[in-house]
């Protein structure tokens, strides 16, 4: 029996304001426990909490980069329960008439384009940290209330994705968007970006959906995948065996490579949401949306449409250079100096790409400005250096953040083009190399290559590669 | 008046369930006492059912005000020692709570 998986995303997002959510409090990562909070993120009593403009604007913008719709009127609501690491016994969050409805985004999934639908997106607040110890005598639980209140964006996805493969790809490009808004860090490992998935599976061609699970713990975009892989395997393999899968929260163990019972769920949560009284609706008109929609960079898939047909890339460059919004700024800026778009991208996809990687660098902090990297891309248009002593210069300039001209210079890399130049040192391996010469002449043309190398050797590699082939074989032929 | 009548719109496991949600201890006794006043106040509500409220949009605030913001500035906290005059208990700068772990 075949069954298809559906799966539904719940995305939060911590957003990148200076400040909380409803007050004042830094949002700063990593300060000392409890000393950014106050009595309004702390819930005390009489306290007004104020909303953040700037994280309202924060999720509208990425309401309108994932096509959805404002909400006119939306209106923030209690989330009522129970836990430490709530002060106020409720979370602020939106429930009915959230913040914005009704959007999707376009994947590409083993070359097929999909739409994936947005159920919502709203704004909440986070809630506190609880650290524990890891031994069973310990009777208690600390809490560091620093990230209480921090605004976080949910975005719930439709129950539109059909395999591990594709929630992930979809959770790749939900970061992409985010990251080039610059609405979040988007960092799965340290908790700025979190996911959890319900997940059901059900006979293929059956419209209704099965009993789901719901997954947690899934902090990198590969654990997620790993998760859901596992937990779609589960759920065939419990009904195969004539069971039946029950509604709970199960939690991704990486170490074991598996989904646990949460178990802890003694009923069904009732969250008795109610309006939040104390703070007023956020009223949005056609014009905010307007003014809003005129901030929006160009977006990953428009950029990429772009390149390709701007800088005649094939589809895979245009990819990796727009992955990220500063790649692509420091694509475009060689571009102006250096036309030949091809050999731009393919120096930055291979060497550039893989000497930030080696080191761990950003391409914001990339040692090779734009204009010292057109510079040297110039040098070989020119003929001045062979690509491969470029390589060098390269390596040289990412290493001292010196031109390429310097490096040349100073080192005396110039390619060596003059006939005569070359020639002398052709002459030099003929004539300490006669074994070889005859076997070329004996019919052996393949030893051409060990001839050449020689050259190389001797010129230190600055030996022009055309002029150089087309003399030594010249030269071969004029022996006798 | 007929409110002296019984009403029972709330079960006493209803009352059960509000009082674990609310983390209130109850004593028997109290059960239905807290069965009738809670079954009361949904009679009074209930009389809002009689009004034709169809063209009017649902109130979630009384207020005549919308969109009141401020400037995502970062302001000054209080020390962690003013935050944690007033806990209950405490270790060093945290909070200290019964164990909890799910």
């Amino acid at each position: 029996m075949t069954y298809e998986p559906v799966i539904g995303l719940e995305i939060h997002a911590q957003l990148t304001t200076q400040s909380k959510m409803f007050c004042g409090c830094s949002t700063k990562f990593e300060q000392a426990p409890n000393s950014s909070i106050c009595p309004v993120c702390l819930g005390l009593p009489g306290v007004l909490p104020v909303v953040n403009k700037k994280a309202v604007e924060y999720g509208m913008l990425t309401a309108l980069a994932l096509n959805c719709r404002i909400v006119p009127h939306n209106i923030f609501a209690r989330k009522n329960y129970f836990y430490p690491d709530l002060p106020k016994g409720y979370q602020v969050s939106q429930y009915e008439q959230p913040l914005a409805q009704k959007g999707f985004v376009q994947l590409e999934i083993n070359g097929r384009s999909q739409r994936i639908g947005i159920n919502r997106v709203h704004l909440e607040e986070d809630a506190g940290k609880l650290l524990h110890q890891n031994s069973k005598d310990n009777k208690v639980s600390w809490v560091d209330f620093n990230r209480t209140g921090i605004p976080l964006m949910e975005i719930v996805s439709e129950p539109d994705i059909f395999s591990a493969e594709a929630a992930k790809a979809f959770m790749v490009k939900l970061r992409d968007i985010m990251a080039y808004i610059g609405v979040c860090d988007c960092n799965m490992e340290e908790g700025s970006l979190r996911c959890d998935a319900n997940v059901s599976i059900r006979r293929v061609g059956e419209k209704e959906l099965g009993v789901k699970a719901e997954v947690k713990n899934m902090n990198s975009f590969r654990f997620l995948q790993r998760a859901l892989e596992y937990e779609i395997e589960r759920q065939v393999a419990e009904l195969e065996a004539g069971g039946r899968i029950i509604q709970e929260t199960r939690l991704w163990d990486e170490a074991k490579g598996i989904t646990v019972s949460m178990r802890s769920k003694e009923e069904a949560h009732d969250y008795r949401y109610f309006p939040e009284p104390d703070l007023v609706p956020v009223m949005v008109e056609e014009g905010w949306v307007e003014r809003l929609s005129k901030t929006l960079p160009e977006l990953p898939d428009e950029k990429r449409t772009r390149f390709i047909s701007q800088y005649q890339l094939p589809a895979y460059d245009a990819g990796v250079l727009t992955s990220s919004r500063e790649l692509a700024d420091y694509f475009e800026n060689c571009a102006k100096l250096f036309a030949e778009y091809k050999m731009l991208s393919n120096w930055i996809m291979g060497e550039l790409l893989r000497e930030l990687k080696q080191q761990g660098v950003d391409i914001k902090r990339c040692p090779v400005n734009p204009e010292n990297l057109a510079n040297m891309l110039k040098l070989i248009q020119q003929g001045v250096i062979s690509g491969k002593i470029a390589k060098q210069v390269f390596e040289e300039m990412y290493r001292t953040g010196a031109t390429a001209q310097d490096i040349v210079k100073a080192k005396g890399l110039e390619q060596i083009t003059d006939t005569q130049q070359i020639l002398s040192i052709i002459d030099q391996v003929i004539q300490q190399n006669p074994d070889s010469v005859a076997a070329y002449k004996a019919g052996k043309t393949r030893i051409i290559g060990f001839l050449i190398g020689q050259v190389m050797q001797l010129s230190r590699g600055k030996a022009n590669p055309q002029v150089l082939n087309k003399l030594l074989a010249d030269r071969l032929k004029d022996q006798k | 008046m007929s409110q002296e009548e019984k009403s029972n719109k709330i079960s006493i496991e209803e009352v059960d369930y509000i009082a674990r949600l609310s983390r209130l201890k109850m004593k028997p006794a109290d059960k239905p006492v807290m069965q009738q006043q809670l079954s009361r106040i949904l009679d009074y509500i209930e009389k809002l059912n009689k009004l034709d409220t169809e063209n009017v949009a649902p109130t979630t605030h009384i207020l005549p005000l919308g969109n009141v913001f401020r400037e995502d500035e970062a302001k000054a906290s209080l020390s962690p020692e003013a935050a944690l005059e007033n806990a209950p208990d405490k270790e060093g700068s945290f909070f200290r709570v019964p164990r909890v772990i799910e």
